[in-house]
């Protein structure tokens, strides 16, 4: 079997990323540093200095450039990664919906930070969920090793759908903490990419094309509706993908969700990233106990996988929706609210209990994650939701 | 024109087999255009290049046409050219 010729080493989630970026060998990389995806760059910059890459590295004077330095590579048909978090997420902000609506693969790894204010650089989604609606494919990360993986199927992916795509780990908590990552080899992760085939490039001087034109109210919303469509057709090319990967190096890399004990469960937590780590465990103490719940962890947002949630969830009694990000719409976290709107159209449908916790860094332990399934229980037999949404790990 | 439906819109909002700016004549939005006097040019070229839109053609040193399809009758020519020779002159279409 092939496995038996992986390696496992110990790698930080930064490093894990540089390293499948070391092994993608990117045509072009643009990057300015952030906390705490500064290291991606700087360890992979390292790699170009050393001529372990054969990849343009552009280091330029903000995130903005950086993301605008991506979109014109890409419409030249280059294949493109950048890296960033927070701040230097939300600066490239107005560039994203372009890259998204130009078709332009692109990966960028995300090293997930609160935005300010106040100034944190610790651990929250607000970043990537501020960025949710701009039509790129998003994908959370549990840990280090899926980091790696997942780095590398999203770059298959945005160039088979022709879309860009953020992967995203956890700040400091995955992107600093250090864990056991299988890597492949370099050949056999050149071979599984192949060579990037455009939709179409800039630098075709034989066939001019015009990008970037002006399309007003006679022509903007069909050019919307094209881009869903495009969003809707990757749903199958991302299983397709994770799946293919899986099967030729004998690995179990999840693609939309993964399933822990949800099988048999009466109540389940939907989490993502590297919180459903602590609510795992959870899971095994209460699951010794005899309690039937599980964990439905949510690793792509977009597309939202809706359909998959109907199913998994439609017999549960309670589901409770752990929120890394605030919305101030009254109603609890950006996931709550989609998984909700998600089942309405469910004629039996669980009911579903929001709960932000770990803004801007604060810890979630283990005796958190036992307390969000307390009050899961607690509704399961009232039959009824006590608020809108509940804070964990909050000073009262 | 017949406006496309979306799923026949090139993908990336790309436009394909672009018309280029050759095609596109300028000229059409113009108010005034100018009128070429061949007796009073010295041929010194000023107004060749100061026009904006190389509407003024040269062959071997000497003007010898105003490409108005892409005048967009600015009136710069006119205000450069030491001898008068070309006058602004109002265009009613
Ligand atoms: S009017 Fe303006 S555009 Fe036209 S020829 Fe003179 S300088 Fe050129
Ligand atoms: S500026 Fe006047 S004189 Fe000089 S070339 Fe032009 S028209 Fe002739």
């Amino acid at each position: 079997m092939k496995t038996e010729t992986k390696k496992i080493v110990a790698k930080t989630g930064n490093e894990a990323a540089a390293y499948a970026m070391k092994q993608i060998n990117p045509d072009v990389v643009a990057a300015y540093p952030i906390t705490p995806s500064t290291e991606i760059i700087q360890i992979f910059s390292k790699y170009v200095a050393d001529g372990e890459v054969d990849t343009e590295f552009i280091p330029v004077e903000s995130e903005h450039s950086a993301i605008s330095v991506c979109i014109g590579a890409s419409t030249g048909g280059a294949r493109v990664m950048t890296a960033t978090s927070s701040q230097g997420l939300a600066l490239m902000h107005e560039i994203l919906y372009i890259a998204s609506s130009f078709r332009l693969p692109i990966v960028m790894i995300v090293g997930n930070r609160a935005l300010s204010g106040p100034i944190n650089i610790h651990c929250d989604h607000s970043d990537t969920m501020g960025s949710r609606d701009s039509g790129w494919i998003q994908i959370y990360c549990e840990n280090a090793n899926e980091v790696y993986h997942t780095i590398i199927n999203a770059v298959k992916i945005s160039e088979k759908v022709n879309l860009p795509c953020m992967v995203m780990m956890d700040g400091f908590i995955v992107t600093h903490g250090m864990e056991n990552v299988l890597i492949l080899e370099d050949e056999e992760v050149r071979e599984f990419l192949g060579k990037r085939e455009p939709l179409y490039s800039i630098l075709d001087l034989k066939n001019p094309i015009t990008v970037g034109p002006l399309a007003l109210y006679d022509y903007y919303m069909e050019h919307k509706r094209s881009q869903v469509d495009a969003i809707l057709k990757s749903k199958k090319i991302i299983s397709d993908v994770f799946e293919e990967y899986n099967r030729k190096f004998g690995l179990s890399i999840p693609s939309f969700i993964e399933e822990y004990f949800l099988d048999d469960a009466e109540i389940a937590v939907i989490a993502m990233s590297s919180a459903s780590g602590t609510l795992k465990e959870a899971v095994d103490l209460l699951r010794e106990k005899g309690e039937r719940v599980g964990i439905l962890r949510l690793k792509i947002t977009r597309p939202f996988p809706y359909e998959i949630l109907r199913k998994k969830l439609e017999n549960l009694k309670v589901v409770g929706v752990m929120d890394r990000a605030e919305t101030f719409s009254t109603m609890g976290g950006p996931v709550s609210i989609e998984v909700k709107a998600a089942l309405y159209s469910l004629i039996k449908r669980p009911l579903i209990q929001s709960f932000v916790f770990g803004l801007g860094g604060r810890e979630f332990s283990l005796e958190d994650a036992i307390k969000v399934f307390d009050i899961l229980k607690k509704i399961n037999k009232e039959n009824k939701l006590e608020e809108e949404f509940i804070y964990i790990g909050l000073r009262e | 024109m017949k406006l496309k439906p979306w799923r026949e819109l090139e993908e990336g909002a790309v436009i394909k087999n672009v018309p280029t700016s050759l095609k596109y004549k300028t000229g059409e939005w113009k108010k005034e255009s100018p009128l070429f006097d061949s007796e009073k040019c010295t041929h010194c070229l000023l107004c060749w290049l100061y026009c904006p839109d190389f509407v003024i053609k040269v062959k071997d040193g000497k003007i010898y046409k105003f490409d108005l399809d892409y005048c967009k009758g600015c009136g710069i020519c006119s205000k450069v050219c030491p001898k008068g020779a070309i006058l602004m002159k109002e265009e009613k279409i």
